[in-house]
């Protein structure tokens, strides 16, 4: 389940232009359940295919330390790699379902430098 | 204003105390801005926030025309033409966005989505839009910011993360300050946070309640039903992920604090539930009311979000989500609502007001509002991926930072703005003046049955 949200350098990036480069990278970056990391084979840094029925788009993982995110959640900010995924269904209340949203991931290309598995907490 | 040897140069130096910011809506109004006026940019933003300082740093004068229609620069008044008549022309053109930009251009939008008997929504519908339905369900426990510093003893955040959306909102309103009857600040409070992920704002809490995702309204309603004296299921936690010994931990604590409030985010508008989550809130706190007193509040995101939704209001009777076709207000969300009107193809003209609909907004939404079935026209302040698609794309100074005006806070309290040095891009005041006026005549012209004589 993929949870898409505000974070405080998606809030910052986007101040400074959602053309640039900066706000592109922060909201390409999903954060991954340490445990969802092992059982995919993911390492920090890997690019994964995010695909449902609506749409698809390729980001980065970052490894969560084990509780910051459900078994089974990954959640990614705001932006347009989250839009590509987002339905049009409102089922009669004018919202997508936007923080509900299933995907499948996929491994596209490992990353090539040796990099920590798991994050710390900030 | 003040000279000042800076870097060895003079600098033409102005001082704004109590600007507000209008990056969320929070609108903490106690910032003190250091204006760089030879440079035209504002070099200390003191007492902001991460976002706040983001906000107010990041601020330059572009350099790029005030108007472009299909990336040509066009003078102001050729794109207000341009837009007029595709306004006037489309069979079901929308107005959408509104929630960065002040009370009183807000305000020049209703008439003009009343001559053109089109559709007016404001990010609202894809923000706080299900707890607007909410509301007017069970009500709101209502309260100000300000009750809440001096009063609150048992603070409850569901759904979302002020940490990082919302970064003063614990210091300036609801977690640390000492207030007339809270002297201790946080060690007089207990601070309960809620949410399927441990976010930066769970750093906070006394007690961080996990719960499983998409099981709010179960959570939620287990609550209501011990405030009510029925027995927490045995299997809560099963269903809910939170044991019945925090339930009812919680429960004791709610029913016995002297001044409870939730604030709660999108984490319940926008999962299964939407309206129904909000309103089991709300029905909560105010079944809390029989016990102490309790009060529950969205925390809005954008700056002016909440004036959005009281202008609209005011003008129509609806919040959000409100068409004019029939000559008269309907509010219909699902049918009104502009993820709607887009992803079923409906719109064949589209206005942006201070949004970007086109980086936020589902994918089949988006392909229809970039396709050559709608027009779209754009007003912000900044270049985004909305005001590049658009057919004819209108730059607008910053409120806050360049415009005066009135916004509103998330808790419905209005603060007028201290702007701190001059733009050359037209403010969306006097924009929307001029394309209320157009649109009026041009309605008049082509005798619509309901072009409004009021608003002229």
């Amino acid at each position: 389940m993929l949870i898409p949200g505000r974070s405080a350098k998606q809030g910052t990036s986007l101040n400074k232009g959602k053309l640039k480069d900066e706000y592109k990278k922060i909201t390409s970056i999903l954060e991954v359940n340490s445990d969802d990391m092992v059982r995919l084979g993911l390492d920090t840094g890997d690019q994964v295919k995010l695909s449902n029925e609506v749409g698809e788009t390729i980001v980065s993982v970052k490894g969560m330390r084990e509780g910051k995110l459900p078994v089974g959640c990954a959640f990614i900010p705001y932006g347009p790699p989250s839009s590509c995924l987002m339905s049009g269904e409102t089922c009669g209340s004018g919202m997508p379902q936007s923080k509900h949203m299933m995907v499948q991931i996929e491994l596209v290309k490992k990353v090539e430098k040796e990099v920590k598995k798991v994050e710390p907490a900030n | 204003m003040s000279s000042a040897i800076k870097d060895n140069s003079i600098v033409n130096e102005k001082i704004i105390e109590d600007a507000t910011c209008t990056f969320c809506g929070c609108c903490c109004d106690d910032i003190t801005l250091t204006v760089d006026l030879d440079k035209k940019v504002i070099t200390k933003a003191k007492d902001a926030c991460v976002l706040g300082k983001a906000w107010f740093l990041n601020h330059v004068i572009e350099d790029k025309p005030i108007a472009r229609i299909d990336g040509k620069e066009v003078t102001l008044d050729e794109a207000i033409e341009e837009a007029a008549q595709n306004l006037i022309d489309a069979k079901f053109p929308i107005v959408y966005g509104l929630s960065d930009t002040i009370c009183e251009a807000q305000r020049q939008v209703v008439p003009i989505v009343d001559d053109i008997g089109g559709t007016i929504d404001t990010t609202t519908s894809v923000c706080h839009g299900p707890s607007g339905m909410a509301f007017q369900g069970v009500g709101e426990p209502s309260m100000t910011l300000g009750e809440v510093k001096n009063r609150a003893d048992f603070v409850m955040y569901w759904g979302g993360n002020p940490a990082e959306a919302h970064p003063r909102h614990f210091s300036r309103y609801a977690v640390t300050p000492k207030g007339m009857f809270i002297p201790n600040g946080k060690d007089d409070r207990t601070v309960v946070i809620v949410d399927v992920r441990q976010t930066k704002t769970a750093g906070v809490a006394d007690i961080f309640v996990q719960v499983k995702p998409g099981k709010d309204f179960e959570l939620l309603w287990i609550l209501r039903g011990a405030v009510k004296g029925i027995e927490v299921p045995e299997n809560v936690e099963e269903i809910t992920g939170v044991s019945r010994e925090l339930v009812i931990d919680l429960v004791n604590k709610m029913k016995n604090c002297k001044y409870g409030v939730i604030f709660f985010g999108m984490g319940l508008t926008m999962t299964r539930g939407r309206h129904f989550n909000s309103g089991a809130l709300m029905a909560l706190a105010t079944d809390l009311n029989e016990f102490t007193h309790f009060v529950a509040k969205p925390a809005r995101g954008h700056g002016n979000v909440t004036g959005a939704d009281n202008v609209v209001s005011w003008q129509t009777g609806y919040p959000f989500g409100v068409n004019f076709s029939r000559g008269y207000p309907r509010f219909n969300p699902g049918e009104f609502t502009t993820v709607d009107t887009l992803t079923r193809g409906e719109a064949d003209a589209a206005m942006i007001i201070a949004s970007d609909p086109v980086a936020n907004f589902p994918k089949p939404a988006i392909d229809h509002l970039k396709s050559d079935k709608c027009k779209l026209i754009s007003i912000d302040t900044k270049q985004t991926p909305t005001s590049e698609a658009a057919h004819v794309s209108i730059q607008t100074s910053t409120y806050g930072i360049n415009t005066g005006g009135t916004v509103y806070r998330m808790d419905d309290v209005p603060i007028s703005l201290r702007p701190a040095f001059d733009s050359p891009f037209p403010g969306d005041l006097e924009v929307l003046t001029k394309l209320r006026k157009r649109v009026n005549k041009l309605a008049k012209e082509k005798n619509r049955p309901y072009a409004t004589s009021k608003y002229i």
